[in-house]
């Protein structure tokens, strides 16, 4: 499948909490730091913040990968909002998984505000892994 | 501690015992009203009703195989504004009690002064097979009772025929019906302070051996596990990828109605029918269409199913009514019943099991579910 979507751009949306991926993307910026230009970052107050709705959304309309940033455990803002994301994640993950609905295509990953480097990397990473699963069979698909 | 009592059926009429039960209840005061399935006149439906005079007990039906609204929801909105200041004996079936468990977990009903005896339950119709069934037999909750005790009943709900709880788990009372022989006594037991409490106000004790029920029990419990994965099994292949899912979806029209007959779902202003999903210029539309070139309406059916398994999947006792409720003969049930079995694996939680039980989704710990982080 990778070889027949070698000029496959992935549509990649983030939802990045505000006080540590947003920021990581921002230093990542100001640092000159090189990455794909996929992703379209959303800024939440929080990765626990953002419900399934939100992440189903994206990818019922065709995105081809969605990840959400929070803060590294322990250091939620909010105290324990990340804990809360990573429940709300475990549980989508398992519906998209038990109906075979592509859920490697939901990325939890968490990037604190000092971690420019690693927003970079984790962007170059998010972009080819879903350049090799090709398009998201939701992209066509009008009848979703 | 424990307590258990039997109660002698005579002439064969349970239901008559067990109103006999109800009508002692109500005569000793041990509860100020009951909520329980009185059969309506025409004898189409028998629908929980609020009972303060005995007499009205006349027509109760508590063992006939119609479950027409989850009594969770009735409870709930008994029960949301205010707590009942006066003791109220309800009768539930196993899924409407663990939906009740849910409910309280969920700040949607409040327990003061609710009193639960739960019932064995061999299963139910959907409602339009219990109106055509009652009209063909005289006395259709004792027709029903001889064909559960023979295992042929081919009405019974998909819901019920892999229920894993027949029999109640957190009830004060228990009326029990499994492995005993029905035609001559049935089994109360108590379970609670609450339920000792109706013992003592009745006088209920005595000889009784529910080792027979508790049998019965384990057998019937290890069948059904073994169905439940069968079936399981099965809706995966038929619901699984894509266009599977999309061809099980295919006659949804977005009416909502399974979620309005979801116990679960208790949101008073659901998102998805809120502004955000369904009031836009007709330019956003075109917009939306001309992404992919056609745009299905009404729109986002298939979104709105997987939200609400997110939403409610933790929680869903698998009581089968969104599947009861869909115009269109939709298998909700299976689809429902598939996510929220392994949402609930992936949690280790049982819906229902216990009111200590942490809801998954409000509880967590530092160190859990690595392998969904990247």
């Amino acid at each position: 499948m990778a070889d027949d979507n070698k000029d496959f751009e992935p549509i990649l949306v983030g939802f990045f909490c505000n006080w540590c991926t947003s920021t990581a993307a921002d230093l990542a910026g100001t640092t000159r730091l090189q990455y794909p230009p996929n992703i379209r970052p959303i800024r939440t107050m929080c990765s626990g913040s953002v419900d399934p709705i939100y992440i189903l959304r994206a990818l019922l309309s065709g995105a081809d990968g969605i990840i959400i940033g929070g803060c590294n455990p322990g250091d939620c803002h909010y105290v324990s909002g990340n804990y809360k994301a990573r429940r709300r994640i475990a549980g989508l993950k398992t519906i998209l998984d038990t109906l075979g609905l592509e859920n490697d295509r939901v990325w939890l990953k968490w990037i604190s505000a000092a971690e420019g480097q690693k927003f970079a990397v984790t962007m170059r990473d998010f972009t080819e892994k879903i350049k090799e699963l090709g398009p998201s069979p939701f992209r066509k698909n009008w009848s979703v | 501690m424990p307590r258990n009592a039997m109660l002698e059926v005579k002439g064969g009429d349970i239901t008559g015992t067990v109103r006999g039960f109800l009508e002692k209840l109500l005569e000793k005061k041990a509860v100020d009203a009951l909520l329980v399935p009185v059969e309506v006149p025409s004898k189409k439906n028998v629908v929980q009703t609020m009972v303060t005079d005995i007499a009205q007990l006349a027509d109760v039906s508590p063992l006939a195989p119609v479950m027409p609204v989850n009594t969770a929801k009735i409870i709930s909105s008994v029960t949301k504004v205010a707590a009942s200041t006066k003791k109220v004996g309800v009768i539930l079936r196993s899924c409407e009690l663990r939906a009740l468990v849910e409910m309280v977990k969920l700040k949607q009903a409040d327990m003061n002064n609710i009193v639960t005896i739960g019932i064995d339950c061999f299963g139910t119709y959907s409602v339009t097979d219990y109106a055509v069934f009652s009209q063909e037999h005289d006395t259709p909750a004792g027709e029903y009772l001889k064909k559960a005790a023979s295992g042929t009943d081919t009405l019974l709900r998909p819901a019920c025929k892999i229920c894993q709880y027949p029999y109640p788990l957190t009830a004060d009372m228990t009326i029990g019906l499994f492995g005993l022989p029905i035609e001559k006594e049935i089994l109360v037991h108590s379970g609670t302070k609450e339920g000792d409490q109706v013992f003592e106000a009745l006088g209920l004790d005595g000889e009784a051996d529910p080792a027979k029920r508790d049998e019965a029990l384990s057998a019937l419990k290890s069948e059904r596990q073994k169905l439940k994965e069968e079936f399981l099994a099965q809706v995966q292949q038929e619901a699984g990828g894509l266009d599977n899912m999309l061809s099980v979806l295919s006659a949804c029209v977005a009416c909502h109605n399974c979620r309005i007959a979801c116990p679960i779902c208790y949101c008073r202003e659901c998102l998805l029918d809120s502004p955000t999903f369904v009031e836009w210029e007709a330019e956003k539309y075109l917009d939306w269409a001309s992404r992919k070139g056609a745009l299905r309406l009404p729109a986002d059916s298939l979104l709105f199913h997987l939200v609400r398994m997110n939403h409610m999947g933790a929680s869903c006792v698998a009581c089968g009514l969104c599947e009861d409720a869909c115009p269109n003969s939709i298998a909700v049930y299976k689809l429902f019943c598939l996510a929220g079995s392994r949402v609930q694996e992936t949690f280790e939680y049982t819906p229902g099991r216990s009111a200590d039980d942490e809801l998954p989704l409000t509880a967590f710990k530092e160190e859990e579910f690595k392998g969904f982080e990247k």
